[in-house]
């Protein structure tokens, strides 16, 4: 099902305005991720979706062709996975999984017969009969993902599902969850603050900050050219190259770059697998720290930029702590961007 | 040393409200008080008692259930109407059911009668003490399963059935009647235990024809022998007992979930 979504705006009536007049087009069987840090509004994008809170008027909700602006949420006919998972915890695991259905008012058998197809799909079979008290949280989840999904939903929302787990279960269960998702070949909207998340699970990624997308597009063009400073940090783990701009030089405490074209009036930052040690390099820098992580060493650098530049360096040794080196930037690794402020 | 002496005085204590419990129940089955035990164990009196009683008895488990319907119907509403929009207003509402918990039995049978009495076909009528009982007992039942209700993310339970297609009557019958259920059943053996032990209200509000089990109790100690009066205390205990041991063993099931 696509999803249509014209000037969505959210201010709380404490006045506080937690999501700017947004749009965002969603197509059929795509799955798109919300990506942004705590506060920026994700949460209140997703109950606006859902039909748990009324945007600001002049919004425009339309599921496929039908305009569900001022549907209830109940007739949404929207699977949602919330944070704390909200399961019933007077129900079973069956009962969760087949509430939807028994709202829908099929006969049992049907009931008892797609509760088994969600039931497999997931992997629940051991717990079938348990109570929701009984079960882990990497299970709770489960149960929560298929209880959304057994009605079959035009649409599919989750809050942050993995944000309750311990970090050690986090990256398994998110593997599971992009797997499951791609199984159930449904429409859906993830949101999440972490970017591996966004990026595993997802086709595009909208990167949202202060109430607004930032940018959306899929994780590879959201690395390879971010639109604007927030976007190159939070998702390219970008270093700022704090420093004065005059046409294609770029002036640092350590030294002046060449940048690809004149940038006046933009933020440069580079990656730090673009950092290299070079002789000849124009940038001076001290060693401060050197870690080994196998195929790489990431060294820490200060005094090239003002504050700590970070380089992965790929030989066979490293400078130690407390050496000068030399560092190169390529002109067209650097990117030049809108300021944050301006961005956001 | 100190652990005896704790032990004689819990012991004591416990003697001081025992002994005349025990004696007044002795009293109820012996042939004649005056004489001792030794004039023999009869059950002639609880049948006495039953004769002269049997209406007051039946009208307080009457009462105590119509009052119990009432509470649940407005009380489990109230608690949910309160716990799902916790404010200043919803503080206010909340002390203003409880008043009648601060305010003497007495002086709310007089309110009572001030306002209805006139009204001759409901002062007569056995409702109208119903009337004093639900506002005596509403309280309980309210704070009961309030106390529950607020222990749990009602919101997002009732968000996720609504996400799942139930409309508001059905997650209140779905979701919150189930998930406030050990509030419920703490505060329904309150408003029972409550109904049928309240004498102070009830004695105001009562009619020579309606006499509730306790005022038929006073009744009895004033008129009657002191084996009936004996016979009808133990009737009493038979039937409060139990219920107060149910009462505060669903009450700390209910606390238990609160924590
Ligand atoms: N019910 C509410 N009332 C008032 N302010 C709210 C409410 N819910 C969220 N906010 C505010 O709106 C902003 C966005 O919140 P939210 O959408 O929950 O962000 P996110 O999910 O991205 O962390 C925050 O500043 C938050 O404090
Ligand atoms: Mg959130």
């Amino acid at each position: 099902m696509t999803l249509t979504l014209r000037n969505i705006a959210k201010t709380y009536p404490g006045g506080t305005r937690a999501l700017l007049p947004t749009d965002l087009d969603i197509a059929e069987g795509e799955i798109v991720s919300l990506l942004g840090p705590s506060g920026c509004g994700k949460t209140t994008l997703l109950r606006i979706i859902a039909g748990l809170e009324t945007a600001d008027a002049g919004a425009e909700i339309r599921f496929k062709d039908d305009d569900m602006t001022h549907q209830p949420v109940e007739r949404r006919k929207v699977g949602m996975v919330f944070q704390s998972y909200a399961l019933f915890p007077n129900m079973s695991v069956r009962g969760n999984i087949g509430y939807g259905l028994k709202m829908q008012g099929l006969p049992r058998a049907q009931i008892d017969a797609r509760v088994d197809e969600v039931i497999a799909l997931c992997r629940l079979e051991p717990y079938a009969g348990r109570a929701i008290g009984a079960l882990s949280g990497g299970q709770r989840q489960r149960v929560a993902l298929a209880r959304a999904f057994a009605p079959r939903p035009r649409l599919l929302l989750l809050d942050e599902p993995l944000s309750a787990l311990d970090a050690a279960l986090r990256g398994q269960l998110r593997d599971e969850l992009a797997a499951l998702l791609r199984q159930f070949g449904i429409t859906a909207i993830f949101v999440t603050h972490d970017q591996d998340e966004a990026m595993a699970i997802a086709d595009r990624v909208a990167v949202m900050s202060q109430g607004r997308v930032a940018q959306i597009g899929t994780p590879e063009a959201l690395y390879r050219a971010p639109q604007n400073a927030f976007v190159a940090r939070f998702v390219g783990n970008s270093m700022p190259l704090g420093g004065r701009i005059e046409g294609d030089q770029l002036h640092l405490p350590g030294g002046t770059l060449a940048l690809a074209a004149p940038s006046d009036g933009m933020a440069a930052f580079v990656r730090a697998e673009d950092v290299r040690l070079a002789q000849d390099g124009p940038l001076t820098a001290r060693v401060t720290a050197v870690t080994f992580l196998g195929t790489h060493y990431r060294i820490a650098l200060s005094g090239a930029t003002d504050q700590t530049l970070f380089c992965l360096h790929q030989g066979q040794s490293a400078p130690k702590p407390g050496e000068t080196v030399r560092l190169a930037i390529a002109p067209q690794s650097i990117l030049t961007l809108t300021p944050e402020k301006a961005a956001a | 040393m100190g652990k005896a002496l704790q032990l004689a005085v819990t012991l004591l204590a416990a003697a001081f409200l025992l002994v005349p419990t025990i004696q007044s129940v002795l009293a109820g089955v012996t042939v004649n008080y005056f004489q001792g035990i030794s004039s023999g164990l009869t059950l002639d009196w609880i049948g006495v008692v039953w004769e002269l009683y049997a209406s007051s008895i039946f009208l307080s488990l009457g009462i105590a259930l119509a009052c119990l319907c009432v509470t649940l119907v407005i009380g489990v509403p109230a608690a949910y109407a309160l716990a799902r929009n916790p404010g200043r207003l919803s503080r206010a509402v909340e002390e203003f059911i409880s008043l009648p918990l601060a305010i003497p039995g007495l002086a709310l049978a007089l309110a009572l009668l001030q306002l209805y009495g006139s009204y001759k076909g409901f002062r007569m009528s056995w409702t109208f003490i119903l009337v004093g009982h639900v506002l005596y007992t509403l309280p309980f039942m309210v704070r009961s399963v309030q106390s529950v209700l607020a222990a749990i993310d009602l919101k997002t339970l009732e968000e996720g059935a609504a996400t799942l297609g139930a409309g508001p009557a059905r997650r209140f019958f779905d979701v919150v009647v189930p998930n406030a259920l050990p509030g419920i059943l703490a505060g329904a053996l309150t408003v029972v235990t409550l109904s049928i032990g309240e004498f102070n209200l009830t004695w105001m509000l009562h009619t020579p024809f309606l006499k509730t089990l306790p005022v038929g109790l006073a009744d009895s100690y004033a008129s009657m022998r002191l084996e009936i009066a004996s016979a009808y205390t133990l009737i009493f205990f038979v039937m409060i007992v139990p219920l107060l041991l149910a009462m505060q063993w669903a009450s700390a099931r209910a606390q238990q979930i609160t924590k």
